[in-house]
């Protein structure tokens, strides 16, 4: 497992001898097939902590290999033997939902900077846990209004048939106001979608919505753009992702697809993130590192104002989150997931370069849909 | 060169003194890691049942383990959710009882590989390592896809499940718990071994005709070995859910088979001791050696081969060689 | 459900079966001559598409693409040979089992080390993109048509290879009896890098082939092995007849099996449960497929060795 003392924090010790004061425990994915995303938060989460200049923040990154049992008894030995005052990192909701549960009720608070499943949103919410990235059906339902608003009346939808894609039908269909042409659960880490597209085809939709993270994402999209259907498509941003955008190549031009952050968004954090990522790192920001950036802004502001051991003061300050965060506004509610506009974003091409351009906002200020259910 | 009586002793002392000098020294994660390498090694004394004694070469034991997994997800779901579990004739309640816990999962991954043996074991060879990796993968896509118990998701259950008299939320009970039984199981391979079954078994394996003439069935023989294999990887995999507190799919992968066979070849093929070795250094080579690359998984591989080429037996052949070769 | 969707969906469920053909016919064929069980086989379908996808971005020529999957399939198909598998045939299956294993970890993890943890991109050649319109009125990607095409050709010809040539006389030999053809003075242990390497090929084509339409990523290779293993389970391990039919039956059940059980049982059920219930017990059609295939017959269709 991956063990680095990263940064500022290992500089510092070296001239003051001073311990870091905050230990930080990041598991996150960073060897296998979902490695590309974990990388990514890795790398927004340093960049924020480098820039912070901060030398009192220890960071222990460790690799879950996308294992749930990996990740449990790497979250024993963090609580356990390294005793950290926050966690942060976890990629995949299954992940989640085995480490989070147990990590904030024993007083170790967890900032997410991805998964959102909806059982941590509604009655298993928890005071100690944070979402920084978005409700698991927030993008999915921003689709849902974008068809509606671009005039789609009958959508054909599918997902993989496992919870997240679930969530991802519910999702749409909470919002989406047309007809249902069709609907279809693909199998989780299917590769050949020429049986769901000749559905499509024979289905008489006039748009089809889709999530299909990943590898599947991109499967999906290069067979579609090859089967001469041409009913527009909506997805969220994760198959439309910097990392593997350019993968999927022209087959992915001109698609909508739903996000709550972008690298045109227009605000000085934003800009200044893009620029000092790409130059750190050498490639462009994905939504993922966006998230990684905004969840050590959010944690930084907070230690600002209060320490973990005093458990009360800090949670009031990570609630306020008073950051600047690169997607602008931002705010939690009640059950401590965002508040936040989600965007309409086209594919497009940037000289060889395949990326997004804002067209519009899906939802403002939204809210996820479980938040009523969340007893805290 | 030891005794492989000494061998024996030393591995089993070794992991309990590691256990209670990490409990003299308030490393509770290190009770954590013996405790895991004490339920590997106990789904491995299970597959080594079968791969060892009978030969039978299963790479599907993944099921098992994750059979005893979700038996004990299940009823740990239904207790902690207060949710009669329906069976269609009639409901029970689930439990939080580790005993109860374990039975369970010993007679339904039982009653699996009967299933699985009775048609994998009219084959041999290379169709029985492909039917039973296919069985498995069975159960895996199924479990992925079963929204009624979190689907790829899987269970979370949020207390460790109950052991009359103990405290199995205190790391060190619960690694006294695993470390009981696995020593237990690995009473009950010697036994085996040595019994009039584990002679008939093994020359099963060697001699099938001769077995033949004495009156005794290889395939009877083979397939009581396979559903008492089945049997302890199933408890230990109920035990590794509880360690966990979680199950999901991923126990039934196919990697989770394919490291079970890791362990035992690591450690040394038909050796009582060959799987706690295997366990022991299989987890500290994954705590270290992921320290100090991001790709400490090619150099995992890299060592795999090199034991595979040149160190046959395992580390129990290099310790303690056998003077005739068990195969 | 019309007439023209069914088409349609025998027509993937054929393309996808020989694709699998192309994965299976090599693992069978080493299994064949070498009694040797390949884990690492979708490890070289992942360094195929990994070749081809290195060489159109920096070719731009699919045809050369594909030729580079070819060869650094087959090349890594005869290094790995030459290292380590050569080591292994007389050992038993447990440790053929387990080194191939560490082969996957070596190889999984090198090419991302390689290349990144990024998807890569391979697409379609523009000369064989878009749809064309079959007789009746049919719409179908000519892309899969060629897949189909390229598929049977490459059956057709390791069909003659083995049947017609020289060195089929010699793999045929070597599945009957290895002593025999090292006896008539047969170099028996190039013939085998030959076969390995042969093998790799294609399954190195076949990554390359459909990289073009899929993800080039690392890992691929793994949902492939197993499927390629179910194929040659059902067909009879070391039977290219089988490997092929196999292929066809796998291809067939997975594909129109998605598609027609949920229908089934929305005349039984309510819509969402019978997708539920149809999706999932579609995904392990196959298996059902291998075991009742195996009650019938416990070493394939066309299995003479158990």
């Amino acid at each position: 497992m991956k063990k680095l003392l990263m940064g500022a924090a290992a500089l510092a010790m070296s001239a003051t001898f001073a311990s870091a004061e905050v230990k930080v425990g990041m598991i996150t994915t960073l060897s296998g097939g979902g490695a590309g995303l974990g990388i990514d938060v890795r790398d927004g989460f340093m960049l924020a902590i480098a820039q912070s200049g901060r030398d009192d923040i220890e960071v222990i990154i460790e690799d879950d290999q996308r294992k749930p049992d990996i990740a449990v008894q790497l979250s024993d030995k963090l609580i356990q033997s390294e005793r950290v005052d926050v966690m942060t990192g976890i990629i995949w909701s299954n992940l989640a939902m085995a480490v989070v549960p147990a990590a904030v009720n024993q007083n170790v608070f967890y900032l997410s900077p991805n998964a959102g499943p909806s059982a941590l949103a509604g009655p298993g919410c928890h005071k100690n846990y944070f979402n920084v990235a978005w409700q698991n059906d927030n993008l999915h339902e921003a689709a849902g209004a974008y068809a509606n608003s671009a005039g789609y009346g009958n959508s054909f939808i599918l997902a993989p048939n496992y919870p997240a894609g679930k969530d991802a039908l519910t999702g749409y269909k909470r919002f989406f106001e047309g007809d249902l042409a069709g609907e279809i659960y693909t199998k989780l880490g299917q590769t050949d979608y020429a049986a769901e597209i000749a559905q499509i085809r024979a289905s008489g939709a006039d748009s089809v919505f889709f999530f299909l993270p990943g590898g599947m994402g991109i499967s999906f999209l290069k067979q579609y753009a090859d089967s001469g259907v041409d009913l527009p498509l909506v997805g969220p941003a994760f198959s439309f992702d910097q990392g593997i955008l350019q993968a999927v190549g022209d087959a992915a031009m001109g698609v909508v697809n739903t996000s709550q952050w972008s690298k045109d968004i227009d605000n000085p954090t934003n800009a200044a993130f893009v620029e000092s990522f790409q130059a750190e790192y050498g490639r462009l920001p994905s939504l993922y590192a966006s998230q990684g950036f905004d969840t050590a802004n959010l944690l930084i502001s907070a230690l600002e104002k209060a320490d973990p051991s005093d458990a009360d003061a800090f949670r009031a300050a990570l609630k306020a989150a008073e950051f600047d965060s690169t997607r602008g506004d931002f705010a939690f509610g009640d059950n401590h997931h965002p508040i936040q506009d989600i965007y309409a974003r086209e594919v497009i091409k940037e000289g060889d370069v395949f990326t997004n351009k804002i067209i519009g906002v899906a939802l403002e200020n939204h809210a996820d849909a479980y938040a009523a259910e969340c007893k805290m | 060169m030891i005794s492989e009586r000494m061998l024996n002793l030393t591995v089993i002392g070794g992991l309990l003194a590691v256990a209670l000098a990490a409990l003299v020294l308030d490393q509770p994660f290190t009770i954590t890691l013996a405790t895991r390498v004490a339920i590997l090694s106990l789904a491995a004394v299970g597959l080594n049942i079968a791969l060892g004694l009978g030969g039978l070469v299963s790479f599907g034991h993944a099921a098992f383990f994750g059979i005893g997994g979700y038996a004990m997800g299940i009823l740990a779901y239904h207790a902690q959710t207060y949710t009669p579990l329906d069976l269609g004739l009639f409901t029970v309640a689930g439990t939080k009882s580790m005993p109860v816990i374990w039975l369970v999962a010993m007679v339904l991954s039982a009653l699996a590989a009967l299933l699985i043996g009775l048609l994998a074991l009219r084959t041999s060879g290379v169709y029985f390592i492909m039917i039973t990796l296919a069985f498995a993968q069975m159960f895996y896509y199924f479990t992925l896809s079963w929204s009624a118990y979190g689907g790829e998701d899987g269970l979370s259950i949020y207390i460790r499940n109950g052991f009359p008299g103990l405290n199995t939320l205190v790391p060190i009970q619960f690694f006294g718990i695993c470390f009981v039984i696995l020593c237990a199981a690995l009473y009950l391979f010697h036994r085996l071994e040595h019994a009039p079954f584990g002679l008939a078994l093994g020359s099963a394996r060697q001699a099938p005709m001769r077995v033949e003439t004495v009156g005794l069935s290889p395939m009877r023989l083979r397939l009581v070995a396979f559903v008492l294999s089945g049997a302890i990887t199933g408890l230990a995999g109920a035990l590794f859910a509880d360690l966990n507190r979680f199950v999901s799919p991923t126990m039934f992968s196919w990697h989770m088979s394919g490291e079970l066979i890791v362990l035992i070849i690591l450690g040394g093929v038909a050796r009582l001791i060959g799987p706690v070795i295997g366990a022991v250094l299989f987890v500290v080579l994954e705590h270290y050696l992921g320290g100090m690359t991001e790709f400490w998984k090619i150099w995992l591989g890299v060592i795999l081969l090199l034991i595979v080429l040149f160190a046959r037996g395992g580390v129990a052949g290099l310790l303690s060689p056998r003077k005739v070769g068990h195969d | 459900m019309s007439f023209i969707l069914i088409v349609e969906q025998v027509l993937n469920g054929l393309q996808f079966g020989v694709m699998l053909f192309l994965m299976a016919a090599g693992l069978t064929l080493i299994f064949g001559v070498m009694g040797l069980i390949n884990l690492a086989h979708g490890s070289l379908y992942m360094v195929g598409a990994f070749a081809a996808a290195a060489v159109a971005g920096w070719t731009g020529s699919f045809l050369l693409a594909l030729l580079a999957a070819l060869m650094a399939a087959a090349l890594a198909g005869a290094i790995i040979e030459m290292v380590v598998i050569r080591r292994l045939y007389a050992t038993d299956h447990l440790d053929q089992v387990l080194a191939t294993f560490a082969l996957i970890l070596v190889f999984s993890e090198g090419t991302r080390w390689v290349f990144g943890s990024f998807p890569l991109f391979l697409d379609i050649p523009d000369y064989l993109s878009g749809p064309v319109t079959l007789p009746g009125g049919i719409q179908y990607p000519l892309y899969r048509l060629t897949l189909i095409v390229v598929g049977l050709l490459v059956g057709l010809g390791l069909w003659a290879l083995i049947e017609r040539t020289r060195l089929g006389i010699q793999i045929r030999a070597g599945e009957n009896d290895r002593e025999m053809i090292a006896a008539l003075g047969v170099d028996i242990s190039k013939l085998y890098t030959l076969v390995f390497a042969l093998g790799a090929a294609l399954a190195g084509l076949a990554g390359a082939l459909v990289g073009a339409i899929q993800s080039v990523q690392v890992g691929m290779g793994e949902p492939v092995l197993i499927l390629a293993f179910v194929v040659i389970v059902i067909g009879g391990i070391g039977s290219i007849k089988g490997a092929f039919i196999g292929a066809l039956l796998v291809g067939l059940t997975d594909t129109l099996g998605g598609i027609f059980l949920p229908e089934l049982f929305k005349l039984v059920m309510s819509p969402a449960a019978a997708t539920s219930f149809g999706s999932s017990l579609a995904s392990i059609g196959i298996y059902l497929l291998m075991a009742a295939v195996l009650i019938w017959r416990p070493t394939g269709l066309f299995g003479a060795r158990a």
